[in-house]
């Protein structure tokens, strides 16, 4: 196909007034750039797989009788003594023999979270209907298969290389998850892994909206998965900001996070025979510190008034917002004042870590289909493990569960480098 | 499938033998030899001095190329979403993460986890530039480049405003060189707009299609910089310093493709 196309009017001369960027000195925010519009879409499956439960019937049963899915750590040589969310029987998980060339622990929970919930049959479904290279997929993870990594680094060869099992060079790079999938559904159309740390599965949402609102795929398959691994218990561990018990969102005396492990992905559609709507989303930047949220909330709460504006709903519309509330010291503080400065007293909000852990880059997929769990039975978890909350948080933080009609709810990610994300969802589309 | 317009405002390029889009387009056109001379590792002075000394290589290319094309394009990177596009990360950190954990797990240092993660330097770009617009940080293994760019140019289209596309990789160190085949150092960069800008270099129009053909590298050029991870962004950039109507396909997966119409026409 030829670019040479002589016969097209000019593009220029500029037309440079238009354009965006404004010249240095001035003073530039978001409000500015007013959030583009969706279409909603619909969810027309879903899986999780986390230490509260494999599939949604049991993470269900687990956030009513609120049992926890934390346990004292157990994984690696040396654990250090703090308590995780461990997905039992990962390690016995044995992939088809097709798929053994990403045979590692992240992929083999990927496989646990494909395989429950019946999700693997609904995309294969949606796969046929709308073609292999119509169905996109949009993968988050933040440590990827780096497991696999460091398992060779603990066994290399006395010449230095890695063991014969591990030579697989897809296990060693983020798109692994990515690439994982591809194969599992055998999907032929865009393929990409999303690695922004915390906000990484939340925000895979918002790029598969946009290919669909471009006409670039007919579906998406959405998702995040992320495994226990030596680089983030030691990592947050080396960072003060994991907790010696078990995670106590928002109370008073939390002591930090507990790292957890998950997978889960979403079937998105234009249409559908039922499911809940993803309604709106919004992304932005803290632009403040690697490992540390802006102290005012600047970037979050830019994330949830885009999420907002591009559902076109305001704060009183929102029954649940289901919170990043990781209890590390500044992020609960930090989103509790925010919660408490732009909701009203109605507005139920809680953390559901105590069950899950910080699932990392599986938390904006795993909280996506709690807050959905929601929607769906009106049980609105409250913040298990926390007793007395800190006084910064507003009457929207609960520690009990209630019951509710959730019709429009928030899911909140923020991350690592200031990177945010919030996800508006819908038992139907606004009127 | 339908077709879409957009505008490459703004360039950058930096590899070590091809310092700078000024030496590197002459030299991708076939013009002049590559330098002789590696140059030394870009200083992201965006960055706090402290910083700036520690910075991972990959941060220091990425802000590098992130502000050059964001000078080439005559752009605020305040008012720019963002997005970061990298095979592999930081394959030294990662090499530095894997040694420490198989020895002295404890002895992590919380400085280098923290820069370990995938987002590390769109992280340290929005921070130094005061930036609170939305970026992402995504890998696709053989076919990053390509998915970088087409995120850039879906959010340009979704949200009619400008982006800026960084992509990058590094050197494999350690055992991970074993597995890992990227050498050396690229980083490239472009404003991409739905509208024309003061320093427009072209017009693209660009579509998704099946296909596994992915458009070569001129092989002068793929022996400067072709063992790195980022060299399949090689063909565009060629088409870009050539300045003549070109067609470039870069890959999305295993059978799709972005395929790309440059035009660089200046007058009806």
């Amino acid at each position: 196909m030829s670019s040479c196309r002589p016969q097209r009017p000019s593009w220029r001369p500029v037309d440079g007034c238009k354009e965006r960027g404004r010249g240095p000195g001035k003073k530039v925010t978001s409000a500015a750039n007013p959030v583009s519009r969706m279409a909603p879409l619909r969810i027309t499956g879903q899986s999780i797989a986390c230490a509260a439960g494999l599939g949604l019937p049991a993470v269900a049963t687990a956030l009513r009788t609120r049992a926890s899915g934390l346990r004292q750590n157990d994984f690696g040589e040396s654990p250090l003594p703090i308590w995780i969310g461990r997905v039992a029987g990962v390690e016995a998980i044995a992939l088809p023999g097709h798929l053994a060339e990403w045979d590692c622990r992240n992929n083999r929970l990927a496989w646990l979270a494909l395989t429950s919930d019946g999700f693997l049959e609904r995309a294969r479904i949606a796969r046929d209907r709308h073609g292999p290279d119509r169905v996109a997929l949009v993968m988050g993870t933040s440590t990827s298969s780096i497991g696999a990594t460091e398992e060779a680094y603990r066994r290399l060869l006395p010449d230095g290389q890695y063991p014969e099992d591990l030579r697989r060079p897809i296990v060693h790079t983020p798109h692994s998850l990515g690439d994982f999938v591809r194969a599992a559904l055998g999907l032929e159309g865009i393929v990409v892994t999303v690695g922004t740390a915390c906000s990484s599965s939340a925000k895979v949402f918002a790029q598969a909206e946009r290919f669909m609102r471009l006409g670039l795929a007919d579906a998406a398959v959405v998702g995040g998965v992320d495994t226990l691994c030596g680089s983030v218990l030691f990592g947050f561990n080396s960072l003060e900001l994991v907790s010696p018990e078990p995670c106590r969102p928002f109370d008073r005396a939390r002591r930090g996070i507990s790292i957890g492990e998950a997978g889960g992905f979403a079937l998105l559609e234009r249409d559908g025979e039922g499911g809940p709507w993803l309604l709106g989303y919004g992304e932005s930047s803290d632009a403040h510190h690697m490992s540390s949220p802006h102290p005012q909330g600047l970037g979050a709460r830019l994330a949830i008034r885009h999420a907002l504006e591009r559902a076109g709903l305001t704060p009183d519309a929102i029954d649940y917002i289901n919170l990043h509330g990781t209890a590390s010291q500044k992020n609960d503080e930090v989103e509790a004042r925010l919660v408490a400065g732009m909701f009203p007293a109605r507005t139920l909000a809680s953390s559901t870590k105590g069950w899950t852990g910080h699932t990392l880059g599986a938390a904006g997929i795993v909280e996506a289909a709690i807050t959905l769990l929601a929607m769906e039975t009106g049980l609105v978890p409250g913040t298990l493990n926390a007793q007395d909350l800190d006084p910064v948080c507003g009457p929207q933080i609960r520690i009990e569960n209630t019951v509710a009609d959730v019709r429009y709810a928030l899911s909140n990610s923020f991350g690592f480098g200031g990177s945010n994300c919030s996800l508006l969802f819908g038992q139907s589309r606004p009127g | 499938m339908s077709t879409r317009t957009a505008f490459v405002n703004g360039v950058a390029f930096w590899a070590p033998r091809l310092p700078g889009w000024p030496v590197a387009a002459p030299v991708l056109r076939g013009e002049t030899p590559a330098p002789e001379q590696a140059a030394p590792r870009p200083s992201p002075t965006l960055l706090a001095p402290t910083e700036r000394r520690r910075a991972p290589d990959t941060v220091a290319i990425a802000l590098e190329v992130a502000v050059r094309a964001c000078e080439s394009a005559g752009a605020d990177p305040r008012a720019l979403p963002s997005v970061f596009a990298s095979t592999d990360g930081d394959l030294a950190i990662n090499d530095y993460m894997s040694q420490t954990l198989a020895r002295t797990p404890t002895l992590i240092s919380p400085i280098r986890f923290h820069n370990s993660v995938h987002n590390a330097a769109a992280g340290y770009w929005t921070i130094g530039t005061g930036c609170h617009e939305p970026y992402t940080a995504l890998s696709a293994y053989q076919d990053t480049f390509g998915e970088g760019l087409l995120e850039a140019l879906s959010q340009a289209a979704c949200d009619d405003r400008a982006v800026l596309l960084v992509a990058y990789d590094i050197e494999a160190r350690g055992p991970l060189a074993g597995i890992v085949p990227s050498r050396g150092m690229l980083g490239v960069a472009i404003v991409v707009s739905p509208r024309a800008g003061v320093n427009s270099l072209a017009q693209v129009q660009w579509r998704t299609t099946r296909g596994t053909h992915r458009t070569s590298a001129l092989r002068r050029n793929a022996g400067i910089v072709g063992s790195n991870s980022m060299a399949s962004c090689l063909p565009f950039f060629e088409a870009l310093a050539r300045a003549e109507p070109r067609t470039v396909c870069v890959g999305l997966s295993p059978s799709l493709l972005l395929e790309i119409d440059l035009d660089f026409s200046t007058d009806t």
